[in-house]
């Protein structure tokens, strides 16, 4: 797995674990399935660890968990499912400050609307990595340096630049 | 009309050189085929039966004469010669070679285009009347907030990988030339009781394989609200639409499976759930958009004008034409003229590069340099002055444009079919033309006056074949070609889907059949109905009398000619 943020590849500080057990054999921030996350939490307070979910799951089976996790991975089946994108931007309106990851095959062309969409990091299969090594991804996250949609992206958009010039002027 | 600034210029100039980067990558193995398709798609490039096509926006089917001379140069220099324009009032060219598309793409930039969102599963190319700002019935001008969504959806981060394609339609007159009520998002501009301006909002309407008549999920919408409630039906589709079946993955299917109560109350909670004086545009932003719609500067006319009265009276064919194809405008001493792109024989829709430098030239003198596409794929010469009225036909008789049969049989929609598309199971342009020559005589087509036909070459109705007068569905049974035919289909504020008359019939069969249903109609009429008003009074049934008779001949002049 390659983990890219917007600064480039990095290290995961976290360790997957599909079931109870393994997680709670595990040193150091965890990933586990939202479903097992009270029980974790119960058995490990103060633990800090992550949920992984699908990109299908309802924002309200998430919500309770997201005063807990320092992390939540929303797994995309293919990179043409839109849906963790809406996912991402429920959870970052919930007022969830910690790590967004997308987890799956996206691709780089995608990696601005990710970040624009709440995103702080994507996790690629190591097959999508090779053929789309890292600066593939800090190029496409830059190709377009405007957008039109207000509430994405870190910037004014183009409606709150217009806005602001017609002001200034 | 709508001209970009320093942003909207950056935004489509990146756009073209994103585009190039991507088939770079294409080529050099970064992408697959699988994850270049969708790309490419987004960009309007489609791979068809013999070529690739182009499918350029054009913006609720407005252009001035600049863009119109740089299509007839593309056409040209990288196609052969002409170009076509479709039911979702944008224009395609069938032959360009991938390597030329960057070129094209950068061209088109220079005139303020682009094909951004002409395809894939994202919101598309966002439609209009063709009559805005000229008919009397309007509201309000439709086209600012067609512009205004053309920028929101404009690579949109969170809803570029939708379930499926999205078509957004708007009209703001009370009769609806925009289809609003079988596009997945209609809307409306209204008044409420206390006079505000706002928009009706329709979801869930829709043609290909199953149509369906959207549902109000919103009788009024406040004008300022506009972003953010969009917001909010997409995030639900996005969220919740099918991805299991891409024949079920239309919104109109969430709609038609949740239920329209419960698809209203995931809306309307989402719709509370975010912020939306966040996401909505500012008011000076639709201010500032709206200013470019303002009506150009017309002269001070009388209604009649009486060079025009002359004219008519000593030049029955100008007569004819300007009865056919002209347009009741709002300003006195102007009308809109529609160019039917229908002469007989030719394909609907082409447009020959020589036709659309004389068509800008026209456009440009006559009609304050704009004209507009319409989804029954003609144009439209918005601001004509009556005094000009016989030098502008002239020029379009000059240019072999002068076809005086707006709204007639012979104006017939076609989408490509099998003589392009990869999709089609059955020809479409030939049966247009077999039809339009069968109806040729003027005499003939003005006694059965209006009656638009529809013809699809497959399932997915491009031809929009459910909503026509008569509709015609080409399908392939047992390795033939076989035509269904429906009537009384219908797209405006009276939207209904056609009824199928019968069996399919063979290609030949064809205009005997329409014949057939037009005997019908002019035995059924009563005073001046037109063909459409005789099929909501009669119904079907007397039609499907009448197609059956007809099918019965033909199996006896078969059986004869066989014996």
């Amino acid at each position: 797995m390659t983990l890219i943020t917007e600064a480039g590849a990095v290290e995961d500080r976290f360790t997957r674990a599909d079931t109870i057990d393994a997680a709670l054999a595990v040193d150091g921030p965890v990933l586990i399935p939202l479903a097992i996350a009270d029980e974790f939490a119960k058995a490990r307070a103060g633990t800090e660890f992550g949920v992984f979910l699908p990109g299908s799951t309802p924002i309200d089976d998430v919500k309770p968990q997201l005063g807990n996790v320092a992390l939540v991975a929303i797994e995309f089946p293919a990179f043409a499912d839109g849906r963790g994108f809406s996912l991402a931007k429920k959870i970052v309106r919930e007022g969830f400050s910690g790590t967004l990851r997308a987890s799956g095959p996206l691709i780089a062309d995608e990696f601005a609307d990710a970040l624009a969409c709440g995103f702080t990091e994507v996790e690629l299969p190591e097959t999508m990595a090779n053929r789309q090594p890292v600066q593939q991804w800090m190029a496409a996250k830059d190709t377009m340096t405007e957008h039109y949609q207000t509430g994405y992206g870190r910037g004014p958009s183009i409606l709150q630049k217009r806005l602001a010039a017609r002001k200034g002027a | 009309m709508y001209r970009y600034d320093e942003f909207d210029e950056r935004f489509v100039r990146e756009r073209v050189a994103q585009f190039r980067g991507q088939v770079e990558r294409r080529l050099d193995g970064s992408l697959s085929e699988d994850e270049f398709k969708p790309l490419r798609l987004k960009n309007g490039l489609y791979l068809q039966l013999h070529a690739y096509m182009l499918r350029i926006a054009v913006p609720y089917g407005t252009l001035n004469s600049a863009q119109l001379r740089m299509l007839a140069h593309i056409a040209e220099t990288y196609d052969k010669g002409y170009g076509h324009f479709t039911t979702r009032q944008n224009l395609q060219f069938n032959w360009p070679k991938l390597k030329d598309v960057p070129t094209i793409l950068e061209l088109l930039a220079d005139v303020e285009m682009h094909c951004i969102q002409t395809s894939g599963n994202c919101i598309r190319n966002v439609t209009s009347d063709q009559f805005a700002g000229v008919a009397k019935d309007e509201v309000e001008d439709p086209r600012p907030t067609a512009e205004l969504i053309r920028q929101w959806s404009s690579l949109h981060p969170e809803f570029v990988w939708l379930p499926r394609k999205f078509k957004i339609a708007v009209t703001g007159a009370e009769h609806d030339r925009a289809a609003i009520m079988v596009h997945d998002i209609g809307l409306k501009l209204k008044r409420n009781d206390q006079g505000a301006v706002g928009y009706e909002v329709i979801v869930g309407g829709g043609l290909g394989r199953t149509p369906m008549i959207g549902k109000v999920v919103r009788e009024f919408l406040p004008k300022d609200e506009l972003l953010a409630y969009l917001e909010a039906v997409m995030r639900v589709y996005n969220s919740e639409g099918r991805r299991d079946n891409k024949f079920k993955a239309r919104v109109k299917i969430l709609v038609h499976e949740t239920g329209e109560e419960e698809f209203r109350a995931r809306v309307e909670e989402e719709y509370a759930r975010l912020d939306g004086p966040t996401i909505n545009a500012p008011e000076e932003e639709v201010e500032r958009i709206a200013a470019y719609f303002a009506a150009p500067t017309y002269e001070t006319l009388p209604e009649a004008s009486q060079v025009l009265e002359q004219a008519r009276a000593i030049d029955p064919e100008f007569d004819r034409f300007v009865e056919q194809n002209s347009f009741e405008h709002k300003q006195p001493g102007y009308i809109a003229l529609t160019i039917a792109l229908k002469e007989i024989g030719a394909v609907p829709g082409d447009m020959s590069g020589d036709q659309m430098r004389a068509f800008a030239d026209i456009a440009e003198t006559y009609s304050f340099d704009e004209f507009r596409v319409t989804h029954s794929q003609n144009l439209v010469l918005p601001h004509v002055k009556k005094d000009d009225l016989p030098a502008v036909h002239a020029a379009l008789k000059a240019a072999g444009l002068a076809s005086a049969n707006a709204g007639l049989i012979t104006d017939i929609i076609a989408c490509p079919g099998l003589d392009y598309c990869a999709l089609a199971t059955a020809k479409s342009i030939p049966i247009a033309q077999a039809i339009a020559k069968t109806f040729a005589d003027q005499e003939r087509q003005k006694a059965i006056g209006e009656l638009p036909i529809k013809i699809s070459g497959c399932i997915n109705a491009c031809g929009h074949h459910h909503v026509g007068a008569i509709g015609i569905l080409g399908l392939e049974k047992g390795g033939r070609e076989n035509y269904q035919i429906t009537v009384g289909g219908d797209a405006t504020e009276h939207a209904a889907l056609g009824e199928r008359l019968g069996p399919g019939i063979d290609a030949e069969d064809v205009p005997a059949a329409i014949e057939a249903i037009v005997e019908t109609y002019l035995a059924e009429k009563q005073g001046s109905e037109s063909f459409m008003e005789t099929v909501r009074r009669t119904g079907a049934e007397p039609f499907k009398t009448g197609f059956t008779a007809f099918i019965e001949s033909r199996a006896v002049e078969s059986e004869a000619a066989q014996s």
